[in-house]
C-alpha cells in the first residue's frame, strides 16, 4: 500500500495498464511531455514512448474519433478529454459512433476498450466552462457505460476495470478531489467491477445516494443527521450506466426513504432515473417522496458558486424533510 | 475541363504530387528592431493620435496584465491570463477598425478591448465578479464583453466564435451595414472543427469577417509544430478560397497595414480575409500554468529581445511624438491608478441572489422562481454559510 491522492492513482493504473498490455494508449491535449494539465499521464511518454503517449491537436471531435478509429482496429486508448465542458464538439462521434459501433454493424465491429477520461465538476471557481457535469447527456444513450470514482483506491480499480472493459467506458473524474482526496491505495493492478454500487454504511431510516465528489458532501450531512439520531445508510452508486439498480432498491426496501444528490442542475439528472425506477421497484415500502437535492436550473455560475451547489446543509434539510414527512 | 464550381482544371499526364509546403506564405514585417522602418516599407496612413492611443493601449495591458498577476498570486483575484508578447497583435489589429466593427475574440485579446474603451473600472468589476460587472459576476476572469463599445462576450470554449462571426458578418452584410466583424483565435483553436467550419462558411456565404489567427507558438504546453503540419494557419485560408497574409504579430506598424487593407477588402468585395499574426505568448497560458514544465528559459529570453512595445516605442521617439521621460512618469501614474481602481473593486458587493436566475431565459420560467424561493427560505435559515448573499434579500 502506499499514500497517493487521485491523480496519482489515476497515474499508476494507467502507468500498470500500459506496461501489461501493449494495445493501451493515452493522448489528449497537453498530455503528452507535460503529463496533461493536471498531470495525470505525467512521465508515461517518457517510459513508454511518443507513439504510446502524445499531445494531439486542439479537437475534440478528432480525439474522439481518432480513438474510436483506434480502438475499432483493437486497441485500449485511453483518450483524455482535458475538462468534461469541452467534450461537447465530440459529442457526436461519442453518441453517434462510440455507443453504437457494435451494434450497427451486428457486432462486426466494436469499440470496446475504449475509454474517455475527463475531469468533471465544480469547486474549483471555474464558472461555467470548467465545472459542468455532463453524466446525464451520456447515460442517456444507449452503449455507453458511466463510471464516477470517489477516492483515489476506487479511480485507480474501476479506471483498470474501464480500460479491460469490453464496452466504451466515460471516466468521469471529480477534479475537485485530485489532489485533495489523499488514501492508501494498493500498488499492484486490481479491479473494481463496473456496475455495483457499493454501501458505505449502514442504516435504517434513510437511504442517502450520491457518486464521485458528492459522497463527501453527503457523508457531512449523514454525520449531522446522525447526531439527531437518525440513522443513515450511504451508498456510493459508483457507475451510472449501468446502474446497479438492486443495492439500491435493496437499501430503500429497507429504510423505505431515499434522498438523491448530484451537483448537475435538478431537471434531467441521473436522479430523475434512479426516482422513477426506485418509485416503481419500492412504491409499497416507501414512507416518503424521493428527494432529489441537485444543482439549480441554471448555467454553473461564479460568484454565487455556493448558492448554486447541493451542499452539505441542502442534504441535510432533504434528510430531515424526508424522515419527518 | 471544369469542375462544378466551374473553375478551370488545367491537366497533366504524368502523376506527379503537390508538396504539402508548396505555399509557403511570406511575412510582412514594416518596423525594425531599432525602431526604424525597413527599406521599401510602405508606413501605414497613422496620425499623431492614433498612434499614441496604440502605444497606450499596449502600455496600459501590459502594466494591468503585470499587476493582476501578481492580485492572482495574492489571491485577491481567482486567475489571470496575460496577453504579453502579443500586444501589438491585438491592438494594431483593433485600432485599424471602425468603432462599429464587431470583435468576437478568444479571451487573450485585452489589448483590443482597452483599445475600444472598455475603462479600467470595467476591467476590475469583471475580474473582480462584483455587481457593477457587465456580466454579473457570472465568469471566471477575463471573460470580457460589452455591447456598447461592440465587443462579444468571452467564452471559454475554443474556436466557438469562428462560424459565430462568419454568421454574424453575414447578417452585418444582409443588413447593408458597412462594417466587418473581426474574429480571433489561436493557432490550437484553429484545430477545431469549428475553424473549418467557420472559414468555409464565410468563403461560400461571402461573409465579410476578418479572421484573425494569433499564432503564438503554444497551446497551453503544446508546441505549434506539434499543433500542425505545413505552412502554418495563413495558408489554409487559400485552401478555402479566400485572401491570406501573414504578419509579424509583434510588428505593431505591420499588423495595422494588414488589417486595415484586409476591412477595406472584406468591405468592398464582401468576402472574408485571413490574417495569421506571428508573436509568441511570452507569459504563461494562464495563472494555473507554469511554463517551465515545457519549454526553456533561453527560448522565452529569445523572444523577449522582440518585445512589440519597445520597437513601436522607439518608432514614436523618432517621429518626434513620444518623449520618455513624460511616457516613464505616465506609466508610474498608471501603476498607481490601477492599484486604486484594484482596492475600490475588490470593495464592491458581488451581484445579488437574483442573478443567479436571471438571463437564463429572457423571463425566468416558473421553475426557477420557485427554486430561488426555496433558495432563500434555505440561506435564511443557515444565513452563517452564505455570507456573500445572506441578508442582502427581503
Amino acid at each position: 500500500m502506499a499514500k497517493m491522492n487521485m491523480l496519482q492513482a489515476i497515474n499508476n493504473a494507467l502507468d500498470l495498464a500500459m506496461a501489461k498490455d501493449d494495445g493501451v494508449l493515452c493522448f489528449g491535449e497537453d498530455v503528452g511531455h507535460f503529463g496533461g494539465v493536471f498531470r495525470a499521464t505525467s512521465k508515461l511518454q517518457e517510459k513508454y514512448g511518443k507513439a504510446r503517449c502524445f499531445n494531439t491537436p486542439l479537437t475534440e471531435q478528432g480525439i474522439a474519433g481518432f480513438a474510436n478509429g483506434m480502438a475499432a482496429q483493437g486497441m485500449k486508448p485511453v483518450a483524455e478529454i482535458q475538462f468534461a465542458d469541452y467534450i461537447f464538439p465530440a459529442f457526436d462521434q461519442i453518441v453517434n459512433e462510440t455507443a453504437k459501433f457494435r451494434y450497427r454493424s451486428g457486432n462486426e465491429f466494436n469499440v470496446g476498450g475504449l475509454v474517455f477520461r475527463t475531469p468533471y465538476g465544480g469547486g474549483i471557481a471555474g464558472g461555467h466552462y470548467h465545472s459542468q457535469s455532463p453524466e446525464a447527456y451520456f447515460a442517456h444513450t444507449p452503449g455507453l457505460k458511466i463510471v464516477v470514482p470517489r477516492d483515489p483506491a476506487q479511480a485507480k480499480g474501476l479506471l483498470l476495470a474501464a480500460i479491460n472493459c469490453p464496452d466504451p467506458v466515460i471516466f468521469f473524474e471529480p477534479k475537485k478531489l485530485y489532489r485533495a482526496s489523499v488514501g492508501e491505495v494498493s500498488e499492484e493492478y486490481y479491479e473494481i467491477p463496473l456496475g455495483k454500487a457499493e454501501v458505505l454504511q449502514q442504516g435504517k431510516d434513510v437511504t442517502v445516494l450520491a457518486w464521485g465528489a458528492q459522497m463527501e458532501i453527503i457523508q457531512k450531512a449523514v454525520d449531522m443527521a446522525q447526531a439527531e439520531g437518525i440513522s443513515c445508510e450511504v451508498i456510493d452508486l459508483r457507475s451510472i450506466q449501468p446502474w446497479d439498480v438492486d443495492t439500491v432498491a435493496e437499501s430503500v426496501m429497507k429504510t423505505g426513504r431515499l434522498v438523491i444528490n448530484h451537483e448537475a442542475p435538478l431537471t434531467g439528472g441521473f436522479a430523475a432515473e434512479i426516482a422513477s425506477t426506485i418509485q416503481k421497484k419500492c412504491f409499497l415500502h416507501l414512507e416518503s417522496p424521493i428527494e432529489r437535492v441537485c444543482g439549480l436550473d441554471i448555467p454553473y455560475p461564479l460568484a454565487l458558486e455556493k448558492e448554486y451547489v447541493p451542499d452539505h446543509l441542502k442534504t441535510y434539510e432533504a434528510i430531515k424533510r424526508s424522515v419527518n414527512f | 475541363m471544369t469542375n462544378p464550381n466551374n473553375a478551370t482544371i488545367s491537366t497533366v499526364h504524368t502523376a506527379e504530387f503537390t508538396s504539402g509546403h508548396a505555399l509557403q506564405i511570406p511575412t510582412l514585417r514594416i518596423l525594425q528592431d531599432d525602431g526604424s522602418i525597413y527599406p521599401g516599407a510602405e508606413v501605414p496612413q497613422l496620425d499623431q493620435a492614433t498612434a499614441l492611443k496604440m502605444y497606450d493601449s499596449m502600455q496600459f495591458i501590459r502594466i494591468l496584465d503585470e499587476r493582476m498577476l501578481a492580485a492572482q498570486r495574492q489571491g485577491r483575484i481567482s486567475f489571470y491570463m496575460q496577453c504579453l508578447g502579443e500586444e501589438a497583435a491585438t491592438v494594431g489589429s483593433a485600432a485599424a477598425l471602425d468603432d462599429k466593427d464587431m470583435i468576437m475574440a478568444q479571451y487573450r485579446e485585452q489589448g483590443a478591448l482597452r483599445y475600444r474603451g472598455f475603462s479600467l473600472e470595467q476591467f476590475m468589476n469583471q475580474l473582480f465578479s462584483n455587481e457593477k460587472d457587465l456580466g454579473k459576476g457570472r465568469q471566471m476572469p477575463v471573460h470580457y464583453g460589452s455591447k456598447d463599445i461592440y465587443y462579444m462576450t468571452i467564452s471559454s470554449p475554443l474556436g466557438t466564435q469562428i462560424p459565430q462571426a462568419s454568421g454574424y458578418a453575414y447578417a452585418q452584410k444582409l443588413r447593408g451595414l458597412k462594417n466587418t466583424t473581426i474574429c480571433y483565435f489561436g493557432e490550437g483553436a484553429a484545430s477545431e472543427g469549428d475553424f473549418h467550419a467557420g472559414l468555409n462558411m464565410a468563403a461560400v456565404h461571402k461573409a465579410p469577417v476578418i479572421f484573425f489567427c494569433r499564432n503564438n507558438g503554444y497551446a497551453i504546453s503544446t508546441p505549434a509544430n506539434e499543433q500542425f503540419k505545413g505552412d502554418g494557419i495563413a495558408c489554409r485560408g487559400v485552401g478555402y478560397g479566400m485572401k491570406a497574409i501573414r504578419v509579424d504579430g509583434a510588428d505593431i506598424l505591420a499588423v495595422y497595414k494588414a488589417t486595415q487593407m484586409a476591412r477595406d477588402y472584406a468591405l468592398e468585395h464582401e468576402e472574408p480575409i485571413l490574417i495569421e499574426s506571428i508573436a509568441y505568448r511570452l507569459g504563461a497560458h494562464s495563472s494555473s500554468d507554469d511554463p517551465s514544465g515545457y519549454r526553456s528559459k533561453e527560448e522565452e529570453e529569445l523572444w523577449r529581445k522582440n518585445d512589440p512595445i519597445s520597437r513601436y516605442r522607439l518608432w514614436l521617439v523618432k517621429q518626434g511624438w513620444l518623449n520618455e521621460d513624460e511616457d516613464k512618469a505616465k506609466s508610474d501614474a498608471l501603476r498607481q491608478e490601477i492599484l486604486d481602481a484594484l482596492k475600490v473593486a475588490e470593495k464592491v458587493a458581488k451581484p445579488g441572489i437574483e442573478h443567479l436566475m436571471s438571463d437564463v431565459y429572457e423571463t425566468p420560467i416558473p421553475l426557477l422562481n420557485e427554486q430561488l424561493e426555496e433558495l432563500k427560505a434555505h440561506i435564511r435559515k443557515y444565513p452563517d454559510a452564505y455570507p456573500v448573499t445572506a441578508g442582502r434579500f427581503e
